[in-house]
């Protein structure tokens, strides 16, 4: 099957990413990182999912479907929050949007489950007869993160949106470079920064508008592993690494006093066996998906979900699920890296503070 | 995009070039793999002294995003390190062909130099 092929023509060296043809790497990842920790850097991420959900029984469609209290969010408010299957196993995590200039939501499955995502809806939806209607619009969308330090000047300089009255976890509509789009405060690098959604005709000239280091997707997974944010499909998947929330860290975005598919299943499981840490390695090389976490004994106590070399710190970082007893601070641990242990000890994430 | 390819390397298809001198080479990656691995972070290397066989791995090379065995280009005995490479693996990414070498080897046989390719063959290859 040809890869998807996202809005813009980026001519650098591209992978496979959920099915979608997406930019590796611009300049150097160091330097697309670094931009972004003390400047300003733009990610073309049209490969995640946008779905659009209307219609009167839209809210409760959504609450119903997803573990953060939806129905808490008023207009232009923005949410993250887990889709969780009925034995409480993250399917998928998303950020949704009340829109703000019309009524219903908008979220953001990740890259290539905008389309099953959409059918869980619609099934759903039918089973619970509600009146909503449900359209999956990942290629009507483009989406671009614009994060880093600088980001709310180079943003706010083309955009007829007040920036500066945006909060975290909000999204306004109006214009970049004078095509319509909706600005969201979100992002998944930990600095200041936008999403930025607008016509998929119009991305060209939107990302030609942000004038700024344009970043791959490998610095994307660096700045998110600094941050220990989760990244579906590595850090949790429903077939290969099947996780709830609450082993996964995200227990915050789980609201139990709310009715969605999976709660009643989560209530007798707020204090899992094995949680999602972060480990710092003590000794040279780079920690790895799949590569083992063992006691000081050499006894394997769990496996590496995704790790790098953090440009920021210059030390080798890494996330995976452990037993609780290992995950409490700073217990010296080992990581497997081709037979040979290092030494290690865990942390809890971010990695930066 | 353009690689350097210097004319008096002989080179591996899995990107490592070697340079003769007298009977040891010098050993390391082609311009062209230090581009495609990006920002080297990490460099595993056999100790001095350690034999080599030609088309095996001797070597680590770890980048931000991916892992790669180096290969020797000949058989023989590790005679010198680049122990800098621990300290200072970026070095891999600003001069491969100089300050970035990896090992030098004294060869066991010469013949085996001829299976290498020469830098026109192998601009072919990465063209």
């Amino acid at each position: 099957m040809a890869l998807r092929q996202p809005p813009v023509d980026h001519a650098t060296k591209t992978t496979d990413f959920g099915g979608w043809e997406m930019p590796v790497e611009f300049d150097s990842i160091r330097k697309e990182h670094r931009a972004v920790r003390e400047g300003v850097g733009k990610f073309d991420v049209s490969h995640m999912g946008e779905v659009t959900v209307s219609g009167p029984d839209a809210k409760e469609l959504m609450q119903r479907l997803v573990t953060n209290d939806v129905a808490s969010l008023g207009s232009g408010g923005a949410q993250y929050g887990a889709v969780t299957d009925s034995e409480g196993t993250i399917l998928d995590d998303t950020v949704l949007y009340n829109r703000p200039d019309e009524d219903g939501f908008l979220f953001i499955p990740n890259a290539g489950h905008g389309a099953q995502m959409t059918e869980r809806w619609e099934t759903h939806r039918k089973e619970w007869d509600l009146d909503a209607t449900v359209t999956n619009r990942t290629e009507a969308y483009a989406m671009f993160a614009v994060q880093g330090p600088d980001s709310p000047a180079l943003l706010g300089d083309k955009s007829n949106i007040a920036l500066e009255q945006l909060s975290p976890f909000e999204v306004a509509a109006g214009t970049v470079g004078g095509q319509e789009a909706y600005i969201a405060r979100t992002g998944y690098t930990g600095e200041a920064g936008f999403e930025v959604l607008c016509e998929w005709d119009d991305a060209q000239h939107v990302w030609d508008t942000l004038d700024c280091q344009p970043c791959g997707l490998g610095a994307r997974d660096t700045l998110r592993l600094e941050q220990g944010f989760l990244l579906s499909g590595e850090d949790f998947d429903p077939d290969d690494n099947p996780r709830t929330p609450y082993e996964a860290g995200i227990g915050f975005a789980v609201d139990l006093d709310t009715e969605f598919v999976g709660r009643d299943e989560l209530v007798g499981k707020t204090n899992p066996d094995e949680t999602f840490t972060g480990i710092v390695l003590d000794e040279r090389g780079v920690p790895r998906a799949g590569y083992d976490i063992t006691t000081t004994d050499g006894e394997s106590i769990g496996t590496v979900t995704s790790g790098t070399m953090s440009p920021t710190l210059d030390q080798p970082i890494a996330l995976g699920y452990i037993p609780a007893e290992y995950a409490s601070e700073e217990r010296t641990v080992q990581v497997r890296i081709r037979g040979e242990p290092k030494k290690a000890h865990t942390r809890d994430p971010p990695f930066l503070s | 995009m353009s690689f350097e390819i210097p004319d008096d390397c002989q080179y591996l298809e899995s990107h490592e070039w070697a340079r003769t001198e007298n009977d040891t080479i010098r050993i390391g990656i082609s311009d062209f793999a230090q581009d495609e691995l990006g920002d080297v972070v990490f460099v595993e290397l056999p100790n001095e002294g350690d034999a080599v066989e030609q088309d095996s791995e001797f070597g680590v090379v770890e980048s931000i995003k991916a892992v790669s065995d180096i290969y020797a280009p000949v058989s023989g005995t590790v005679t010198a390190i680049n122990e800098e490479l621990f300290d200072v693996p970026e070095l891999l990414n600003e001069d491969p062909y100089g300050d970035g070498w990896m090992i030098e080897v004294e060869f066991d046989d010469e013949n085996e130099l001829d299976a290498l390719l020469s830098p026109d063959a192998y601009r072919e290859q990465i063209e």
